[in-house]
């Protein structure tokens, strides 16, 4: 049954590509496909691979599916040179379009229902569908952006960010030594440093640490970012001010998050620990602190995304002429949309950099924890 | 008060549960506004004294002291000229007026609303398609993930301004902000809860011959509301610092975050700190709120308080 709801969707996708040859492409007076021989050949080509994955094996079912994707992705992309198509496509390159689409859905289901038995090629499995699946959006948007004629004052299509990307690399590294190197990541080690502390010190003093957890919660729920305005007022426009409102937005999560991980350690250790007479600087080292490192982890997981909001919000409030916040909004002021995506770009290429480095420092530290013995 | 009451006595009596659980908070509420006050004098001194130097005026330090905790500028205001400030804004205006701290709270808060509704409504939404749809959950749920560890409140500016080129103003633009912001915990939190059942409990839905949408309403869902009335806590707070950033970029006429932009132009401490008082009670509100519901719902499905 759903071999043959496969088949018919193959085939109908099969079908769309074809009917770009006979529906008109464009709304202007433009060749159609038999006036271009190489895409002419793209186009046949792709319903072949696409009618022939209806009745493949399975893997060579996907490999074909994949091919095809990629083959019609390359002709659509290749008719949007043509200036007579792009803002004016019709309703044959739509279809074409949403063929393709619906042959990569087929193609990640595909991919999603296979469960290997090998456990490398499962991880690659795991890998290939989401960044299939992140690199079919981007062909969306670009697509859609070019076919429909988007103005670039709206939205950019991703040819044209990656190439301000690239062809301004020296301004990005510049705003991001400024807003990354020395705003967040200076007050990311002063504020989970400070909030590591006082947690220890809290947990030596259980008085304290009654008294400090409720106010941590508390002050953890609370919009921390609105103090940003304050903190440029004190520290001036350059980056302290920045790493300011990093440390405090990074302590309190910290500081909350590694005194439930210094209490997490069980009754039965912790007599044990007493039973062999251990002090309370061996009990921290040996027990406590091995304990709380899943919850200290957390937390800088937690605070990799928080102390890149509060610095960029920070730049809202003043800055000199440089850092990534500061020229997203320079730049969306002046409509000069690609730059402000490349900058998205590259906090996005930063913000996941910095998760994963705090990730990977993890799983260094915590393999023993029961969630990574699976 | 009660610890007048047992500071007299021996020290062997036990103190009540309620001394014991709040006197350390007490006491390091009172050691921080003691620290503020201390701080106030310090940090503001260089003003004041400044002040007396060129109006060529003898001083006292008393003097002094009582000008660092009544200055009009001070770099950090005292506590007590913060809840002046907020009491007069709050209440020294008609509702109605720019002036007021209500109406901005209003403006924010209406904001935070909206944007909460939609991303709470979008991330169950997401959710029940990812718990539901094995190619959703491979290929979405990474990118979901990816997409906070992105400084999502840098697409703000361009969002309002995208929006605003095609025709949407005021409340939209902020709301789309803050439901961006706000649907991660929400999906991530109703993903758990709908997968929470255990193989068991599905095993005896499926002898009873349930439909998939019996399973889900009967099983899966009352299942995840824990789930999500703890997610939606975290996300309402976020939702208010969507709304409140949201209101940065443009340079809003109302709203908290307006009123702190203002207050950082024009030097005016005392009125960013009024309206940070202003977000912390609307925060502690909000999560109050959802919390209120959630002791209804839990009520209303026959949970034991």
């Amino acid at each position: 049954m759903t071999l043959r709801w496969r088949q018919i969707a193959f085939l109908a996708a099969a079908l769309g590509v074809l009917a770009s040859l006979v529906v008109p492409i464009s709304s202007e007076a433009a060749d159609g496909l038999f006036a271009r021989p190489l895409l002419l050949i793209g186009t046949l080509l792709t319903a072949a691979l696409y009618a022939g994955a209806a009745f493949a094996s399975p893997w060579a079912s996907i490999a074909a599916t994949f091919a095809g994707v990629v083959l019609g992705c390359a002709v659509t992309l290749g008719l949007l040179h043509d200036p007579a198509i792009a803002g004016y496509a019709g309703s044959g390159f739509w279809l074409f379009v949403v063929a393709n689409w619906g042959a990569a859905w087929l193609g990640v289901a595909g991919l999603a229902a296979i469960k290997p038995n090998d456990k490398t090629a499962a991880r690659i499995v795991d890998l290939a569908i989401p960044i299939m699946f992140g690199a079919f959006v981007f062909y969306l948007w670009e697509v859609a952006v070019r076919g429909f004629g988007v103005p670039s004052v709206l939205l950019p299509p991703p040819s044209s960010i990656a190439v301000r990307f690239f062809s301004s690399l020296w301004m990005l590294w510049q705003d991001f030594f400024q807003t990354f190197i020395l705003g967040v990541l200076s007050g990311y080690i002063i504020g989970c440093g400070a909030g590591f502390l006082v947690a220890v010190v809290a947990h030596r003093y259980t008085f304290l640490g009654r008294g400090l957890l409720p106010i941590g919660n508390f002050v953890s729920a609370l919009p921390i970012v609105g103090i940003a305005p304050i903190m440029v007022m004190w520290f001036g426009f350059d980056w302290p001010s920045k790493a300011a409102v990093v440390v405090v937005i990074t302590f309190f999560p910290m500081l909350v998050n590694t005194l439930a991980g210094l209490n997490a350690a069980g009754h039965i250790e912790r007599d044990l620990m007493r039973s062999y007479a251990a002090g309370h600087r061996q009990t921290l080292q040996k027990l406590y602190l091995p304990a709380a490192m899943p919850f200290i982890f957390n937390a800088l997981k937690i605070n990799s995304t928080l102390a890149f909001i509060g610095a960029i919000v920070a730049e809202f409030f003043g800055t000199p002429t440089l850092g990534i916040g500061f020229r997203i909004s320079i730049e969306a002021g002046r409509m000069a949309l690609d730059v402000v995506w490349a900058e998205i770009a590259l906090a996005a290429i930063a913000g996941m950099a910095f998760y994963g480095i705090v990730a990977l420092a993890e799983r260094a530290t915590t393999f023993w924890h029961p969630s990574y013995r699976t | 008060m009660s610890s007048i009451s047992y500071a007299a006595r021996p020290a062997a009596v036990r103190w009540h549960p309620l001394v014991i659980r709040y006197s350390p908070v007490v006491v390091v509420v009172v050691a921080i506004v003691m620290i503020w006050y201390a701080a106030a004098v310090l940090m503001n001194l260089r003003i004041v004294r400044d002040q007396f130097e060129r109006d060529e005026t003898p001083y006292t330090v008393a003097q002094l002291i009582e000008g660092t905790l009544s200055a009009e500028r001070p770099l950090l205001p005292a506590p007590h000229q913060i809840v002046e400030t907020f009491a007069d804004d709050v209440f020294g205006w008609p509702v109605t007026s720019p002036r007021s701290l209500v109406h901005h709270s209003w403006v924010t808060l209406s904001a935070t609303f909206l944007g909460f509704l939609l991303g709470a409504t979008f991330g169950i939404v997401l959710a029940v398609l990812i718990v539901h749809a094995r190619t959703l959950q491979k290929s979405l749920l990474p990118w979901i993930i990816c997409s906070q560890m992105v400084p999502i409140l840098a697409v703000a500016p361009i969002v309002i301004v995208v929006l605003g080129s095609i025709g949407l103003r005021g409340l939209l633009p902020k709301a789309i902000i803050s439901a961006y912001l706000c649907f991660f915990p929400v999906t991530i939190g109703v993903v758990k809860g709908l997968t929470s059942p255990d193989p068991m409990q599905r095993d005896l839905m499926r002898t009873w011959s349930a439909t998939p949408a019996q399973i889900f309403w009967k099983l899966r869902w009352p299942a995840s509301l824990p789930f999500l009335f703890t997610s939606l806590k975290v996300s309402i707070t976020i939702s208010l610092i969507g709304a409140i950033v949201a209101e940065l970029p443009t340079g809003a006429q109302a709203g908290i975050g307006a009123r702190l932009l203002a207050g950082s132009y024009y030097g005016q401490t005392i009125q960013i700190w009024a309206a940070l008082v202003a977000a912390s009670l609307l925060a502690v509100g909000l999560i109050g709120l959802v919390s209120f519901f959630e002791r209804w719902v839990a009520q209303s499905m026959g949970a034991r308080a």
